[in-house]
């Protein structure tokens, strides 16, 4: 499988950052020399294995069903780049 | 006495408590001596002199009251990637240029639970993602080691915990906070002549840590004895609520182990990791220390871990497949860089594209490619499936072996600008480290002799999940054995 310059395109789209025009050839380049590269993967036999989730062998443990917000509301909109009274301010979505 | 500098966390414990120094005196010493080599060798991205010279006097304090704790007056580089509450933490990210936490990583408050004092935020490649510490967005770190008879060249100190490895190499440190995902504590521990452990998947909390693969993310310290890497785990380890995947079992004692010795213990060597082109040097040295272990009392035995070779390839989808994932909250809106758009998804393609570098956006695309509808089962499915055979490999040799023995790395230090244009060649770096992090077992680096320029090397211990106490035990005997004495060229006091 290898990528076209309309699917690194849609990719980085996809992935929300912006691309220029003028960069898309060589990171078409390099992201065909790493799937190229992990390709071999296509070549073990993995017939009936499982996937691998996660890291661990536990299972995930189940909490306690209660509100834990921390009620600390300023402690979170401390780093926001933008606010508006006890809201993420963000430029307008919805005419 | 030793200069403070000079000395090993559990000497200046000892001194510490025998008040023959003070933890000022001590924190004292190593301000200065970051003042002095860090604007050359950029370890630090923040200092915090002013926190850590209280944290100094009330650590005397508690030592004056016989109140001392495990750490109680011993200075450490934290890695830019643990939020540290009041103290800027940036990932070596642009994006994360000014960020505040307004909280604590679970690993750092256990140090300062108890009583560590935190010297500064350590240098690292961008979210933890490299192998050379160039990506940072706060400028490249300096190998304090050189090639001999070539002074003038700049070699890198590994990746990404590059900053932590050199902080504690050239003596601005007693030790430093780390982070593994696929060799980041081994590789820059190996590259700067000191040891680091990736513990087992859960065994530290990475809660507060900023995610780069969750999965396969570990916290661990490096020192520049084993000893000190023990005592340090020994503190930041344990069970955290706030973790979903932190693992609900004992702390042992860690440092404990180092003295077990290698009587009996059966000492698997992997055939696999004779790699074609291996240079004699690497392969010397792994003799070396199977003949070390060997005449310690060690069984060696010739095992097989037949899907190594695919590791590197099953990594580089399944990190960036992770990656592109816990990125995604870094989108100008609640914490971190905005570059303001036309509307909001402009916002967001021009916040990532200014705020990201070079090879993040690469592992961003690579793992957004990977998860995208229509080639999920072809490349992240099949790396998961891949991954554990790779896991049943490891699971199948402790049978037969209690610990494996394998090098650290393929190559001593590097030039800064050698490898930078390829990215597979420098993901092949991490060809002996990435195993343990997809099998999610525990592995330490130590420096167990030099290259031919003199540079350090180190070797590679694996052990069963949950068994560090074994890896300890292994890697004492062969640091005894090796007596790694050699002095990188930049340090304190030097």
């Amino acid at each position: 499988m290898s990528l076209d310059t309309a699917t690194v395109r849609r990719v980085a789209s996809l992935a929300r950052i912006r691309v220029e025009e003028d960069e898309l050839p060589r990171l078409e380049a390099e992201l065909n020399g790493i799937l190229g590269w992990i390709e071999q993967l296509q070549a073990v036999d993995t017939s009936s294995v499982e996937p691998m989730a996660g890291g661990g062998n536990q299972a995930l443990r189940m909490r306690e069903d209660r509100v834990t917000d921390g009620d600390i509301q300023e402690k979170v909109l401390a780093n926001a780049p933008d606010r508006a009274g006890a809201f993420f301010a963000v430029p307008k979505v919805v005419e | 006495m030793t200069a403070p500098t000079d000395m090993t966390l559990a000497g200046a414990r000892a001194a510490l408590g025998r008040r023959e120094i003070s933890a000022v005196e001590l924190t004292r010493a190593h301000l200065g001596a970051i003042e002095a080599l860090n604007p050359r060798i950029n370890a630090y991205i923040t200092t915090t002199p002013e926190l850590a010279l209280a944290q100094a006097e009330a650590a005397d304090a508690a030592l004056a009251k016989g109140e001392g704790r495990a750490l109680t007056g011993i200075p450490l580089a934290i890695k830019d990637l643990f939020c540290t509450a009041g103290t800027r933490t940036t990932a070596g990210s642009r994006i994360l240029g000014s960020f505040v936490p307004p909280y604590e990583s679970t690993v750092s408050g256990n140090l300062l639970r108890d009583g560590a004092v935190f010297l500064g935020k350590a240098n690292l490649d961008e979210f933890a993602m490299g192998s050379s510490n160039t990506t940072s967005a706060f400028g490249a770190v300096e190998n304090p080691w050189k090639r001999q008879g070539e002074e003038e060249t700049f070699l890198v100190p590994g990746g990404s915990s590059g900053g932590s490895a050199a902080a504690v190499a050239a003596r601005l440190a007693l030790g430093a906070t780390a982070t593994d995902t696929g060799g980041s504590i081994r590789q820059p521990a190996a590259f700067c002549g000191i040891a680091g452990i990736k513990p087992t998947y859960g065994r530290c909390s990475r809660f507060g840590i900023v995610a780069f693969a969750s999965s396969l993310d570990q916290a661990g310290p490096v020192a520049r004895t084993v000893e000190d890497c023990a005592i340090l785990l020994g503190s930041m380890a344990g069970f955290d609520p706030k973790d979903s995947t932190s693992a609900d079992i004992p702390v042992p004692d860690f440092a404990a182990a180092c003295a077990r010795g290698v009587k009996g213990l059966r000492i698997g060597i992997p055939r696999e990791y004779r790699l074609d082109g291996l240079p004699a040097e690497i392969a010397a040295l792994w003799d070396q220390g199977m003949a070390w272990l060997k005449a310690e009392g060690a069984e060696l035995v010739e095992i097989s871990l037949p899907h190594t070779k695919h590791a590197l390839p099953t990594y580089y989808i399944v990190a960036p497949a992770e990656a592109s994932s816990n990125l995604a909250r870094y989108d100008g809106v609640r914490f971190g860089l905005r570059e303001n758009g036309e509307d909001l998804k402009d916002l967001y393609e021009r916040t990532r594209a200014a705020g990201f570098g070079e090879e993040v956006r690469r592992r961003i695309l690579i793992g957004t490619y990977v998860l995208s509808a229509g080639y999920y089962d072809a490349y992240y499915l099949k790396a998961q499936q891949v991954r554990a055979l790779i896991k049943r490999d490891f699971d199948q040799a402790w049978d037969k072996v209690d610990a494996i023995l394998t090098p650290a790395t393929p190559s001593a230090a590097f030039g800064r600008d050698e490898k930078q244009d390829d990215p597979v060649a420098m993901y092949l770096n991490d060809v002996f480290t990435v195993t343990a992090n997809l099998a999610g077992i525990p592995g330490l680096a130590v420096p167990a002799g030099q290259d031919a320029k003199g540079l350090p090397l180190g070797l590679q211990i694996l052990g069963k999940p949950f068994d560090e106490e074994t890896v300890f035990a292994v890697g004492s005997a062969i640091e005894r054995a090796a007596g790694f004495t050699a002095l990188p060229a930049l340090r304190a006091a030097a």
